[in-house]
Order: structure tokens, then sequence, then C-alpha cells
């Protein structure tokens, strides 16, 4: 982390002046709200915010933001921003990809950025489509997804992006959704204070090729019962009454009804660092339970380019700033007179 | 001169040689490599010029006395200049019959042939598939052959260290060293300080390997297995400091010191991959010298960390190999597009595909210059001998941050691993590289370009006020803003090829070694300089009128070329591939240039230029 003097900036400041151009209705516009308007808290210069992306609808991201952005090439942002913040730590970067870019082409990647700690911000946008290619099922369509290129059905099984970001060792792990404002604030905040590398999943819709994908997640009258809001150390509780919650019966979660004998105190607490239950939570999926939300996992390790630039300064002092002669005359070294 | 550690006078008669080739063949596990750097030291410390050439197996650990496991190192020294690593062999040192049937159809006739009798046993001669001991039958009688003891020798010289028997056989390559140091009067003693520095922590290594060395020398010294040794005088060489050096180090120090000369970090995003894998690893070693080595996860990932390293305002480069090139290729277009310096460094070996990894090839440059989607020109420049890795490699950084572009930069499996003296450059006579990043908002547009260079601003990310977004979708000539307009991309495409072609005012003359005029010019490329040098050499000498022109750089050509061919009735463009270079420079001067071609993943021997060129000038 800079220690720059924290600056007093406001959401318009981070509005670029180029105009947005995702399809009306789109959930992508609701992320970029939410964005430019937590991001003045964070008290980082604008210059000093580099936002990155890959290739894909939520890839023109940077071009909406008034900081240093860099739109790439398909699935290879974590790279690039991996390059950028060894060699420039003081930068403070957010990277947008989507279920495409960051877990089909970018999916290797993806896990490496995840596995190294750097820290970047890593925004998902997921909405289970490629939209921008025009409608063609993406890695996390559900099995039989009919879209274009799969007029009979996809056959691919789907993989599930926290369940990837806990195998690569990711050090933060958080998901929400596009239209719930208060929520995604809250778990972009928490990302940004991490120390280190944040994984965040962002449900997203895409009115055009896959509308109404997450719907079951949010409609108003059926949400309580399909999200599982986590926080810290509290029980996991959810439903309209708040009376349904997990209970772990061995090795395995299941979804019970509080009363009859099951109390609050049976169900589980959710632990933040705990990664078992992490792996746990992960693998919670309709129709069986609620889809878990918030921060899943978050843990402290040192991020790779605080180890690569030690390095460098212990090289530094060890040997002293390197000097051209010397090195010159490395190895056997003999005069012609 | 070599004095006799032993303390006995000399006492053999002495042979004069101008220049001599050996080579020094083995087992993978017999050490060869260190005996012929070894060699090479004793060589340049007897005031020869020297060329180098290492030849190992792909196999790390090929079973012991195969064919495919044999490794070989050859030196080539004169009391004159030298070119190449020689064609063929004066001298062969052979440590098991494997490495003799691999290696012995390259010694000349009457050539010395230095084999261990003790090593042509029946289970070696079958995995060498010999039906019948060479030792035994006439085969070898074309050459002189010493059967020289060196297991037993060594295994007797090394009785009183106490060293198990596989210990001791470690030492073998000592002892021959030893026998082929008296044997061409080179000096022991930097070897014998050698051995100190490097085996001084185990004792017991250093003792043996001294005893063995000795031995060998005394062998030759103090018995008549040798009628006489053999002198080659020191070659006169320019003054200087000196070091010998290998195409990839030279090409590590190069951008090093370009780094340093620009006053920025150095950062390397590579993947391992033969034969470009050393400069990874000598780079991880200089990390005092703010140099930031990433070891990628893919080859796409190593190019992309380098990209985004340019971004942030270092001097940013990728090395690799062919293959690992079209896996960059996309982000090279990303590169060219946003106009960030950066060097790519393609080390190019066999192909395609996995092909011959370990074997030098020149079938990259038009894939160099052409290989990208889109109109996206990139400067490509290519190192012509180990040493010239350095400068080409310098010269390359120096582009890319003045041009702000992408620069291509070429060498082969053969130039990374072949050695030779370098004379150290003094470093206040490396051009300077300035470097200037944009900190004015007033008129800043991300796409303002020099009038001079064609280049951008590079801006570095954390600069108050220059807030902006680049990408690869095309941009507006001047703010860099998204533009699909029609007329707006095509004249973004002129610039970034007017860009790339305006580098040919960095170009110097074109220097031809030879007439200005003629009957024939060779024209080369890359590794070819050596084996070209000394063939156009020797057919001046024989009072013919040729001459010789050796191009770094590729894209853009130089300004004066065209001009330059026109003034020779013919034109010979030898190189390792099927006619790259002679493809551009039919294409690019309508002139009916003919080709010299080979492809076996070897350097071409200067004979099989000489006679190229002989027969041109026949016809």
């Amino acid at each position: 982390m800079s220690t720059e003097a924290a600056v007093k900036l406001t959401r318009k400041d981070f509005v670029s002046d180029q105009d947005v151009r995702w399809c009306p209705g789109c959930g992508d516009y609701a992320i970029l709200a939410q964005v430019q308007k937590i991001f003045p808290e964070f008290g980082i210069p604008k210059e000093k915010a580099v936002f990155i992306s890959g290739i894909g609808c939520s890839s023109r991201f940077p071009y909406y933001m008034n900081t240093y952005g860099f739109h790439t090439i398909h699935g290879r942002a974590p790279a690039i921003a991996t390059g950028l913040k060894i060699s420039r730590p003081d930068l403070h970067i957010w990277l947008v990809t989507g279920d495409g870019d960051g877990l089909s082409i970018g999916g290797n990647h993806l896990i490496h950025a995840l596995r190294r700690n750097v820290e970047l911000k890593i925004m998902l946008f997921n909405n289970r489509i490629y939209g921008l290619t025009k409608g063609q099922y993406s890695p996390t369509s559900e099995l039989g997804k009919v879209a274009k290129s799969t007029p009979m059905g996809s056959v691919d099984h789907p993989l599930n992006p926290i369940s990837l970001a806990m195998g690569a060792e990711a050090t933060f792990i958080a998901r929400s959704i596009d239209t719930e404002a208060k929520h995604q604030q809250e778990t972009l905040r928490r990302a940004a204070a991490h120390k280190g590398g944040a994984f965040i999943e962002i449900l997203q819709n895409c009115n055009v090729y896959n509308d109404g994908a997450w719907e079951y997640l949010k409609a108003k009258d059926s949400k309580a019962d399909t999200q599982l809001l986590l926080e810290h150390d509290k029980p996991m509780v959810f439903g309209k009454n708040k009376d349904r919650g997990i209970r772990l019966n061995g090795l395995t979660p299941e979804v019970v009804t509080i009363g009859n004998g099951v109390s609050t105190s049976d169900l589980l607490v959710h632990d933040e660092h705990d990664q078992t239950l992490a792996y746990l939570l992960g693998r919670m999926t309709p129709p069986n339970f609620p889809t878990p939300v918030g921060v899943l996992f978050s843990t402290q390790r040192p991020t790779i380019e605080s180890l690569m630039n030690k390095q460098v300064q212990d090289a530094m002092e060890k040997s002293g700033p390197g000097n051209i002669e010397t090195l010159l005359r490395r190895g056997d070294v003999w005069s012609v007179e | 001169m070599a004095t006799n550690p032993a303390g006995g006078p000399l006492q053999k008669s002495t042979q004069e040689r101008e220049s001599v080739v050996i080579r020094f063949a083995g087992d993978s596990g017999d050490g060869m490599q260190l005996t012929g750097t070894r060699f090479t030291s004793e060589s340049v410390l007897a005031g020869n010029d020297v060329g180098t050439l290492p030849d190992f197996p792909a196999e790390i650990r090929a079973p012991t006395g195969t064919l495919y496991g044999v490794s070989a190192f050859q030196i080539n020294f004169s009391n004159k200049n030298v070119y190449t690593p020689g064609d063929d062999l004066d001298a062969l040192v052979c440590m098991n019959p494997a490495a003799l049937k691999t290696n012995i159809a390259d010694l000349k006739q009457n050539g010395i042939l230095i084999v261990d009798p003790a090593e042509f046993s029946t289970a070696n001669l079958r995995k060498a598939e010999y039906e019948a001991s060479p030792l035994e039958d006439n085969s070898l009688d074309k050459y002189q052959v010493y059967k020289v003891e060196v297991t037993k020798m060594t295994t007797l010289a090394l009785k009183d260290t106490g060293l198990p028997n596989r210990s001791v056989m470690r030492s073998r390559n000592f002892f021959a060293l030893g026998v082929v140091s008296w044997l061409f009067n080179r000096p022991i003693e930097p070897t014998l300080e050698w051995i100190q520095q490097r085996f001084g922590k185990t004792p017991v290594v250093a003792e043996a390997n001294t005893l063995a060395i000795k031995g060998g020398y005394n062998l030759g010294e103090n018995t008549d297995m040798f009628a006489s040794s053999y002198e080659i005088k020191p070659a006169e060489i320019d003054p200087g400091t000196y070091r010998n050096i290998t195409g990839n180090s030279a090409t590590a120090l190069g951008f090093v010191i370009a780094a340093q000369k620009a006053g920025l970090p150095l950062f390397l995003g590579s993947y391992p991959i033969t034969p470009a894998s050393d400069v990874l690893h000598e780079l991880a070693e200089y990390k005092n010298y703010n140099v930031y080595t990433f070891q990628a996860e893919d080859e796409i990932a190593g190019v992309g960390a380098a990209l985004g390293a340019a971004f942030g305002g270092a001097l940013a480069i990728t090395t690799t190999s062919g293959p690992g090139m079209n896996l960059k290729g996309e982000t090279m277009g990303l590169a060219a597009t946003v106009e960030l310096p950066m060097v790519i460094t393609n080390i190019q070996r066999a192909g395609p595909s996995t092909g011959m990894p370990t074997k030098p090839e020149q079938t990259d440059l038009l894939q160099a210059i052409y290989g990208r989607h889109g109109e996206s020109p990139l400067p490509v420049i290519a190192a012509s001998t180990p040493a010239d890795c350095f400068h080409t490699a310098f010269e390359a950084a120096r582009i890319a941050m003045k041009y702000m572009t992408p620069v291509i930069l070429l060498t082969d499996g053969f130039l990374a691993n072949a050695s030779e003296p370098w004379l150290l450059p003094s470093v206040d006579d490396l051009p300077s590289i300035p470097v200037e990043f944009r900190t004015d908002p007033q008129g800043f547009f991300p796409y303002l370009r020099d009038e001079e260079t064609l280049a951008r601003p590079w801006v570095k990310p954390g600069t108050p006020g220059l807030e902006h977004r680049i990408g690869g979708i095309e941009k507006d000539y001047l703010t860099g803003n998204i533009s699909y307009a029609p007329a707006n991309h095509e004249q973004m495409v002129r610039v970034r090829h007017k860009k790339v072609a305006k580098i040919t005012q960095e170009i110097p003359p074109t220097q031809v070694k030879g007439p200005e005029q003629g009957k024939l010019l060779v024209l080369g490329w890359g590794s070819t300089y050596g084996a070209i040098a000394a063939a156009v050499e020797a057919a001046q000498a024989q009072g013919h009128a040729v001459a010789h022109a050796h191009l770094r750089y590729l894209n853009p050509l130089p300004a004066d070329l065209g001009d330059v061919l026109s003034r020779y009735e013919k034109v010979l463009v030898p190189e390792m591939n099927m006619g790259q270079l002679l493809k551009l420079i039919r294409a690019e001067y309508l002139i009916d240039a003919i080709g010299l071609n080979k492809i076996q993943g070897r350097p071409f021997k200067v004979s099989e230029v000489a006679t190229r060129i002989a027969r041109m000038l026949e016809d």
C-alpha cells in the first residue's frame, strides 16, 4: 500500500468524458455507478488508480473511469496487471473481467494472479453468457443452455468461480449482485481494504442475451429465501422470517428450519478466515441451497510484489547498487596490450 | 608459455600451427562442457583468438554411453582472426565409443584422435552400436590415433586421495584436459587456480582435479606417447580488456546496461524455453541492478507482464524462442497499437513446433517482420556474433524507448551458446539513452507525436493530470479516444508504418568488407556472419572481387542497401532457412539475388559458403 496522503474527491472526479455504450438496461451500469460512488471513499488520488480489463462487455469499464486505464486483450488482463503491479506497487489496480474473459480464455492467468496474491482487485462480472460476441454460452452457463452456438443445448458442465478461486489459493473471495447496491458497495469496500489480491464475483444481468439469469436471486418476494447473506461471526440464517439456517451434518451442510428443537446455536457460524468453511460455502448452489453472498473467505499472505521488491532491495543492500563496470568485468577477464 | 608443473625440462620437438580446431566429446556426464570452457580460457590466455561451440544433447540425463547422450564442445583457436568455431576437426578427444561414433566423421584425414581404450568395453561398444571395436579393426587408419589410458591413469593419479571410484571417474575430464593442454602448449596454471576457486570448499575434489590435470600434462611431457607438441602463436588482437562471452550472456548484459543507461528498472517477463532460458537465469542474478525477473505462467503472460511493466515506466523485455513467438503474437499487436516500448527477443531454434530445440535456425525472420494480425509493423534487428548480442540488445532497447515501439531482437541457438572473446566496451562510449516521461498536462494528448520520431509521449500512471485510457481498439489520431472513423484508421495505420520506417535514420551506412563494387556481394544477417566473413576473406585473398555486407537492421532495411546491392553483378544470400531474407531483398529491390540455404540445425561451415562463392565466380 502506498502512503500518499488521503485526498478528498467526489464521484464526479472518477467519471470520464466518454459516453457509456453498454446496452440500455445492462447490469454493468449499476456496477459502474457503485464503483464511481464509493471510489472517493478510498482516499486514492485518481492518478494512482488504474483500471485494467480484457475483452468483453465488462471490459469497456476502464474507458468510463477517469483514472489511468488499459483495455487489453481477451483474457490477458491479469498478466498485464501483474507486470504493472510488480514494477509499480504504488498503484491501486482494479481489474474488470467477465465469465468468458476471466474463466474461459483467461482462466490460466486468473488462477496464477490469485495464487501469487498480486494486489489486484478483480471484479468478475458473471452473466453466464457471451454478450459482445452476441450470445454464445459461457463457462458458467448452466448445462443444456440453448444459445446461438448450442441450438440443442450446451453439453459441458459449468464451472464454479468461487471454487476455482479457492483452488487457486486466493486470499480474498467475495460474491455480490449487480442490483444490490448497498451490498455491492460494502463488498467492494472490503475488497479495497484487503491487503492482497481480491476476487469478487458480481452476478450481473445481460438483458439482451441472457435476461433473468439471476432472477431467482433478485426477485423481491423470494430473494430472502434464495440468498444467504454472510456476515462474519454470525450464524447462517436466511429466509423471509429468518427462520431457516445452515447446519453441518457430519461434513455436509444442510438447510434446516429453526424451531422444533433446532435453535440458532445449532447453526454454522460464518468465519471468513476458515478455509474449509469457504470450500463448503462455495459448493452451496441452488436448488438445494441458498446462494452465499458477501465475503466468503479472507486471509493474509504476502503479495508477490512485496516479495519481489524485497528481493531487489535486499540484493541492492547486500551487493550495493549495481555498477556497470563491475558487471562487464564479471568472470574471466584478461587484457591485451 | 606453458611451464611444466612437474619441474622437468621440455625436451620434445614443437611444431607450429596457424590454427587448430579441436572437439572434446564424451557422455553428458563426462564434463565435456566444463573441459571445453577451461581449454578456451587457457587458449585466450595463451593469446589466441578463439571461437567456441558447445553441442549438448536435448536429453537432460540420457542413459550413460548412448549415442544420444553424447555431449561435445568445439574450440577453434588461432594466431589469426577467428570467425567461427571451425569446420573440420584437427583434433578430436573421445571419452567413449558413442562419442567416437557420433563425431569421427568431422575429423580431418590424418587428424589427431585421442581415445580412452578402457571405455571400449563390449557393453559400451554395444551401446554405441559398434559390432566390433573400431580400435581393433582398420577403420581408424587414416587418423593419428592416440590410445590414452585416461581411466587407468586417473585412477592411478588419485589413488592416495581415498576417493571412491565413482568420484575418481569424475576427474577423468581433467586428466584429458591435461593431456591436450600439453599437446597444444596451453598453460594449465589458470585452470589450477580456477579449480581452487571452484572446488575450494571441498578440498578433496580440488585435490583430485589438480592431480588429474597435472597427471595428464605429465603424461604428455614425460612419456613417448606424443612425438611432438604443437604451438599456436598469439594472434594480433586489438588492445583492451576482454572476456569470453556467450550470446545469451551478452544479451542479458545488453539489456541490463541499457536499463542502467536509461535510469530505469529492467523488467523481464519470461517463460522457460530452450535455448532462451539462460537469459532468464542470468538476469535473475542481477537484482541489485534494479532488475525484476518474472517467471510467468506461460509465454503469453510473459510478454503480457512485460507490457504491463512498460505501461508502468520500466524497460520491459521478454525472451523466448520460435513457438513462444507465436503465443506472444497477439500481445505484440496490442503493444504495437498502444505504442509502448519493449523488446521481444527470439532466440531462434529449428522448427516448426518442437522441431530440434537445441539446434539453431534462422527460420523466424519473416515471422518477426510479418507474423502478426493486422498491419502491425515492428522494427526487427538481429545479432551476428555472440558478443554482438550485447550491442544489438542494447540497440533494440534504445530504439524501443526512443520510438515508443516494441522491437524484435533475433538471435539463435548457435549465438546463444557459442562464445568468443569480447573486447569490453567503455561504458562512456555507449550511446546515452535519454528517457523523458511526460508530466506536463498543458496541451497533453496521449497520441500527440514527436516530429522527429513520431513517438507518442510515455506517461507513467501516477502522474497527476494526465489520466488517460489506452487499449487495443483503434484510437483517434490525437486524443487516443476510441474511433471507428474510416479515414482515421487509415491515418493511424499509415503513421504506425511511418514511425517504424523513420528508424532508418538510426541506421549507419552499410559497411561493406571488400571492394565497393565487383563481381559478387555476399549478403547475410544473424549468426551466419562468421562463416561468410571467413569465406569472403579467403576468396579475397585469392584476388576475387567479392564483398561481404551483414545486416543488423532487418526492418526497416538500411536506406542505402538498394544502392549497395546495385554495385555488384551478383548477390548471394546464405541463410539457415529456405530463403527468407532472399525473399525480402528480391521483393524490395527487384534484384535476382541467389540463396544458399542450409536447414540442418547446424551453422554453415566456412567451406560450404566458400564453395558456393567459387561456383558463382566461375559462372
